[in-house]
């Protein structure tokens, strides 16, 4: 472990502090940014053989930006009050955006090994915020899973349970920050992949509005639902990260072109008194674990003690939402994959005999590339988009998503926020469902509406299930461009639940060090 | 709406560029038509009046100056080819010869 610092905090304190706690101490000289790096290398080192979560560790680099912040600080002037409040704060990001300088795999054998020449736009603004990045966490192949089951190095474990999956597509992500492994981390959804591994692992995570956030630099999976957003274990630690990575970007011709609102301001509200949170009757009850229920009906009753009035919405056709999203997702899929053929990037495998033609080629690349699930949905998406089929099955997925867009419409008539669980029923364990894909598909029926209408969405921790011990994830949803909502909403209950539990809900997880090397282990 | 079989799965795979063993197709077309049956109802939702959505928030005529901004140099758009030649990419023949 690294040296103590003047403060005497020591490294196990320190990868306990929210991301907003860190940046206070770092601003106030209390610890360096390079300790503070230093001890999440070292978290990492000491666990991650456990939980899986990285793909690859940027301990190099990460370092070096650190030690710039840090010189930048001792310096002051004009440069060290240019820095931003994140500065010397690190930061994992999914392993499905581009970064120059390291590898990125989107979780697949069809890219091992390569390397971006390019950074996405929201790494760009990591690095110009200074935020040393420890590397890149595991997802399922492409994103297309909601277990990190899927991914071709070996799934990530959940840090409550080591034999309990930890979500997806983004559990490496979740589980990172779950595990003290990193304070933040970069997710994408496209249909729960952000807010569905958060729920289970007890973390918070948001998908912004559709366009908030530029999607430059995402390997694209269904470019009409996916979005990027933060992975975080508090919700002002997700507010802060939002800030800086959304905002209006020239490269990506689907983003917002208005400044985002003040999203920190919105977290720090502190009041939710009048306002009206409707919960959506499609999305609880049957179909739902009793210990999901019971969360979710607890933190119904503390908004309503804040003042908060509670009604409720129907949202009828979000009945045909998960279908429609397995119908449009799939689609747009099969066409963003059809770019891995083995010519200009990535693997390329020659067929074993007969003609070397292109064609072969690409059959033979994409056969051993692909895992069984990316194949599942590339030929699932080539039938719903092929002829004679398009207008049953694309035609009218696209139809649906009117109408769930509808029935949002009216909700938000009703209400200013809506609520439900975030996932119907807690982690379940490893290869449960792999060879069902459809039970797989069910855990993102609460989370897909969202996708469809490209409004924004926030898990929460809402505590632990009676029945199993496991996290329980509570979900905000609020019209698009009205993202504060989530954050202001989502603090008080945040504040709330905590006062209960007596601190955050991490707290009561099992130690992973004690369990691992007797190294992470602090002297008393 | 017609159930897809193991023959419609083997045409897709042709299309969609991946070759699959006599197992996989078979396994492929037995959990396709569990989802294909599953999501059926999405073409029962909607009346002819409703129009389609294909973008959740539209923006209309999403236009930039017309300057050259950042472009990658041949090697850097060559640094993940699996095969490269002067400056370009190889591709093997694009049709049998044989």
């Amino acid at each position: 472990m690294t040296e103590q610092n003047p403060a005497g905090i020591s490294a196990e304190t320190l990868i306990r502090l929210s991301a907003a706690q860190l940046a206070d101490k770092l601003a106030a000289g209390e610890v360096t940014a390079v300790e503070a790096t230093q001890a999440y290398l070292d978290r990492i080192a000491a666990v991650d053989g456990q939980v899986n979560a990285f793909l690859h560790v940027n301990a190099e680099e990460a370092l070096a930006v650190a030690a710039e912040v840090d010189a930048i600080r001792a310096a002051g002037g004009a440069e060290a009050e240019a820095l931003h409040y994140l500065a010397g704060v690190p930061i994992a990001v999914k392993d499905l955006i581009v970064t120059i300088g390291q590898p990125t795999t989107a979780g697949s054998k069809i890219l091992e090994g390569w390397h971006s020449p390019y950074d996405a736009t929201v790494v760009e603004r990591l690095r110009a915020a200074k935020m040393p990045i420890l590397g890149k966490t595991n997802l399922d192949e492409f994103a297309m899973g909601s277990s990190t089951e899927h991914s071709a190095y070996g799934p990530t474990r959940n840090p409550w349970d080591l034999d309990r999956i930890p979500g997806g597509s983004g559990g490496g992500s979740a589980a990172a920050v779950a595990a003290f492994e990193a304070p933040l981390a970069l997710g994408t959804d496209t249909g729960g992949s952000i807010r569905q591994p958060g729920a289970v692992t007890g973390t918070v995570g948001v998908k912004p509005t559709y366009g908030s956030v530029s999607r430059y630099g995402a390997i694209a999976m269904a470019s009409s639902l996916d979005q990027i957003g933060p992975v975080t274990r508090t919700v002002l630690d997700s507010a802060l990260l939002h800030q800086v990575i959304g905002g209006h970007d020239p490269r990506d011709s689907t983003s917002l072109p208005e400044p985002l609102a003040d999203l920190v301001a919105a977290a720090k509200t502190g009041n939710v008194e009048g306002l009206r949170i409707g919960i959506i009757k499609e999305l609880h009850g049957e179909g739902y674990q009793a210990g999901v229920e019971n969360r979710f009906n607890d933190a119904l009753e503390l908004l309503k003690e804040a003042g908060a009035e509670i009604v409720e919405v129907s949202c009828p056709n979000f009945q045909y939402a998960l279908g429609a999203y397995y119908l449009i997702m799939p689609s747009e899929a099969s066409s963003n994959l059809a770019k891995f053929d083995g010519v200009r990037y990535g693997l390329r495998v020659l067929p074993e005999e007969g003609p070397m033609t292109i064609e072969r080629v690409m059959g033979a690349t994409r056969a051993a590339g692909f895992g069984d699930e990316v194949k599942r949905r590339i030929i699932l998406g080539t039938y719903a988009l092929s002829a004679g089929y398009y207008d049953a099955y694309y035609g009218s997925a696209q139809k649906v998503r009117t109408l769930v867009q509808r029935d949002f419409d009216a909700a938000f008539t009703q209400a200013d926020v809506l609520i439900s669980p975030t996932a119907p029923t807690t982690a379940f364990p490893l290869g449960e469902k792999l060879d069902d894909p459809l039970a797989m598909y069910l855990n993102d029926v609460a989370t897909i509406p969202a996708n469809l209408a490209g409004v924004p969405g926030l898990s929460l921790p809402g505590g632990l299930a009676d029945e199993d011990g496991l996290p329980v994830g509570i979900q905000l949803l609020a019209p698009a461009r009205e993202d504060a909502r989530l954050y202001r909403v989502g603090a008080v209950l945040e504040s709330l639940l905590e006062a209960k539990w007596g601190g955050p809900l991490l707290a009561q997880a099992p130690d992973l060090a004690a369990a691992g090397t007797l190294e992470t282990q602090e002297a008393k | 709406m017609a159930a897809i079989n193991r023959d419609d799965v083997a045409h897709l795979a042709r299309l969609a560029h991946i070759e699959m063993s006599a197992e996989e197709l078979d396994r492929m077309a037995g959990e396709l038509a569990v989802i294909v049956d599953s999501v059926k109802s999405v073409s029962e939702a909607a009346g002819d009046d409703v129009p389609a959505t294909s973008h959740p928030i539209p923006l209309t005529n999403v236009f930039r100056d017309d300057v050259v901004g950042h472009t990658f140099t041949a090697e850097q758009a060559l640094s993940g080819a699996p095969d490269s030649d002067e400056n370009r990419f190889k591709v093997p023949a694009i049709l049998d010869e044989a």
